[in-house]
């Protein structure tokens, strides 16, 4: 349908992006890693997150929901972004309930990976210690609301690829938690284990029940190859 | 400074300079004629593990528990495990999970025995413990015996690579998961370990030599030291063989008699109560039906050495007859044979691991088994320092409901408290000052049993004290600090 291409700069390097693509998806093409976590390749965006932040003509915009124009100039992997991305990593961190090295997602946790490729050391704002409910009424899936950080993705995976709305937002500002469309938990909703829903969540949050650490420390998804690296791998050739 | 006093008893308190989580302090009463009335270990212990464990699913139990002791934390890996596989119905594991666990659980216990034979105990046995403090520590050892410290720092680091090859990482590993293990051991991993492993085996055979003729040189001096009689408890096998993975439960009396045998793991209430006593955080578990009085007991490698029939291992049974052969038929009941039997074992999971190294199942096979679901699970197993009981329910979504942890210091304490006495009647009577002697004994007898408190693990191997001599009526008589 719309085969009309736009040039933009990246970081300084011309590249040829499909008009009406966003920024995050032409610098994908073009195999340079925004960093990002509420954005999903499958769903539509969102712009919760905050991370995918790059600086558009000067000014700071979310890459996942811009779409490209004719001779737009981006910064990216640029330290003051990155330092940027640091902070809205660290208060993911501190609002929630995060101890990696035994949490059974390290290693294949989005948000881990990016702070690994960010650089991103021991917080330094004050940890807020939540201690939100666990949802684990569902025989197969749980929900470990301390390692939520309200991407929303299980809330549009679940309306938009499953066609069931099982999950929502409830409260506001640090009162906000994600919840789900049941009175007694998620065991009493239509989700299912195959639902696209229970398989998109960037962190520990909401998964799949008695997986717990059966991928060996060496074999797990960022293990090897920081994330992103899929990205820009896929077209330096 | 002897102030008679109205009961006419006085005390003298050893407590740790720094104060750190795991830290005890050791008071001891006594009579106006400085007899010893009373000597206790008072302990500051994790507590709340309770609610620790509480609420998380019981998979993720294995990794959790590591961190509840920087110490031995692949024992608490392991232990919860088997209790998780009990959990999953897993009632058999696979050849494979069994015999890559238990190649951990050895690579464990040769890490941690070497750790507290070369770096903590050696120093007492080879320069005395009357040797100044100057003398007696890690640092003097690498000066007197270089050879010694040097193997000891390698027997150590083979540990720490096989606990890596099976468990993932050296600390925060996930290699046991319910039902089995997560992984096979690498053909590279295996061929470097098994390389090494016959030069463990022999260096170990060496410290067990060095510790038998240091021990036996000076027979009539070191095994009466904190010396007293006790019940000993472990698990064994099925048909009694030493086994520090997995077993039963065995208790013996004084005399070797046996006082029960071969009960499983899930029922360790029916013969093992918890008792508590006002003035220590720690409980006093007893055996049941001896009561609290007579029913404590011992437990680690002495005890375990003293309650198996045999060892399938040849050279570690062969060490193991002449080491029993001292008791003339009865059990042994030196605190300082602790560190004969701990390098016994020693040697022991260095011909475990050679078998297990060779063996073909640790690199292929099936890595995990399930059966029917169960509401409990309970699993015993010998870390390094003795006896530990992980005890986990759980309910219908999968997550921890209640949560038991008894562990080996634990089942130890009344031991310790009876070492402490022992030694404070054998060093401090008729004194009336703290000598630099008597604090260094009461040090040795207590880390002859290898405590896991912080201050019994200094890096240097010294716990760092603060005695006290205090009257009955509160006043600090005499004082004294080292650290
Ligand atoms: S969810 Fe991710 S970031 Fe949070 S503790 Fe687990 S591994 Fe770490
Ligand atoms: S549960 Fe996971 S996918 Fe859903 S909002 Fe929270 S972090 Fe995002
Ligand atoms: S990825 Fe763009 S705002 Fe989250």
């Amino acid at each position: 349908m719309r085969d009309k291409t736009v040039t933009i700069t990246i970081d300084g390097k011309q590249v040829e992006a499909k008009a009406g693509q966003k920024i995050i998806e032409a610098a994908d093409d073009a195999g340079i890693y925004i960093p990002r976590l509420c954005h999903h390749k499958d769903l539509p965006p969102r712009g919760h997150c905050r991370l995918c932040v790059v600086k558009v003509d000067g000014r700071p915009r979310s890459s996942c929901t811009i779409p490209v124009e004719e001779g737009m100039t981006i910064e990216n992997d640029t330290e003051e972004l990155n330092a940027h991305r640091r902070t809205v990593l660290e208060m993911m961190f501190v609002e929630g309930n995060h101890f990696c090295p035994s949490c059974e997602t390290s290693g294949n946790c989005e948000l881990q990976a990016e702070g690994y490729r960010l650089g991103m050391v021991v917080p330094k704002l004050p940890y807020i210690e939540t201690h939100r409910e666990v949802d684990a009424t569902h025989p197969d899936i749980f929900i470990n609301r301390d390692l939520c950080i309200l991407c929303g993705r299980c809330v549009r995976a679940s309306a938009l690829q499953d066609g069931k709305t099982v999950f929502a937002f409830e409260g506001r500002g640090i009162e906000k938690v994600i919840t789900v469309n049941a009175e007694h938990g998620l065991g009493e909703t239509l989700m299912d284990v195959a639902d696209a829903a229970a398989h998109v969540c960037p962190t520990g949050c909401l998964r799949t029940k008695r997986v717990g650490y059966s991928v060996p420390v060496g074999e797990r998804k960022y293990d090897h190859n920081p994330i992103g690296s899929e990205i820009e791998q896929a077209a330096s050739h | 400074m002897t102030t008679a006093t109205q009961n006419g008893t006085r005390k003298i308190v050893i407590n740790p300079v720094t104060r750190v989580e795991g830290h005890g302090k050791v008071t001891i009463q006594m009579d106006e004629d400085n007899h010893v009335t009373q000597a206790r270990l008072h302990i500051i212990e994790f507590r709340g593990f309770e609610r620790f464990v509480q609420g998380h699913f019981y998979w993720e139990v294995p990794v959790l528990v590591q961190r509840l002791c920087g110490i031995c934390p692949v024992s608490h890996h392991l232990a919860a495990s088997k209790a998780c596989d009990m959990i999953v119905g897993a009632d058999s594991l696979s050849p494979t999970a069994e015999k890559i666990r238990r190649l951990m659980h050895y690579g464990q216990t040769f890490q941690s025995h070497a750790l507290h034979f070369y770096h903590l105990s050696s120093p007492d046995l080879l320069f005395g413990f009357d040797a100044p403090v100057a003398q007696r520590n890690v640092i003097g050892v690498i000066q007197a015996y270089p050879e010694v410290a040097k193997k000891a720092v390698l027997m150590r680091k083979f540990g720490q690579e096989v606990i890596k090859a099976t468990a993932g990482k050296k600390i925060h590993g996930t290699g046991s998961i319910p039902g089995g293990v997560n992984k096979h051991l690498s053909q590279e991993d295996r061929d470097r370990l098994a390389a090494e492993v016959d030069t463990m085996l022999e260096w170990g055979v060496e410290g067990l030599k060095l510790c038998k003729d240091v021990t036996l040189a000076s027979a009539e001096k070191l095994l009466p030291f904190g010396t007293f009689e006790s019940n000993f408890l472990s698990i064994v096998r099925e048909d009694g063989c030493l086994d520090l993975y997995d077993g039963n439960l065995r208790a013996k009396d004084a005399d070797g008699k046996i006082i029960f045998d071969q009960v499983k793991p899930e029922d360790y209430l029916d013969v093992i109560r918890e008792g508590v006593r006002n003035w220590s955080y720690m409980k006093f578990p007893f055996i049941h039906d001896r009561g609290q009085e007579k029913g404590w007991y011992r437990v680690g490698p002495l005890a375990r050495i003293n309650n198996c029939d045999f060892i399938d291992t040849p050279i570690a049974e062969e060490e193991r007859q002449e080491f029993m052969a001292l008791g003339k038929g009865r059990p042994i009941h030196a605190t300082m044979a602790y560190h004969w039997a701990r390098l016994i074992e020693l040697v022991h999971s260095a011909e475990k691991m050679r078998e297990l190294l060779a063996d073909p199942d640790v690199l292929r096979g099936e890595l995990t088994t399930t059966g029917e679901r169960r509401d409990r699970g309970v699993a015993i197993i010998e870390a390094p320092r003795g006896t530990l009981i992980h005890d986990y329910e759980v309910d219908d979504n999968d997550q921890i409901r209640r949560g038991n942890l008894i562990v080996s210091t634990t089942h130890n304490n009344e031991a310790m408290n009876q070492a402490v006495r022992v030694v404070a009647d054998q060093y401090l009577e008729g004194q009336a000052e703290i000598s630099e002697g008597m604090l260094n004994s009461i040090e040795v007898g207590i880390r002859a049993y290898d405590p896991c408190l912080s201050c019994a693990t200094h890096a240097l191997g010294q716990m760092r004290l603060l005695v006290q001599l205090i009257g009955p009526d509160g006043t600090i008589l005499d004082e004294r600090t080292r650290g």
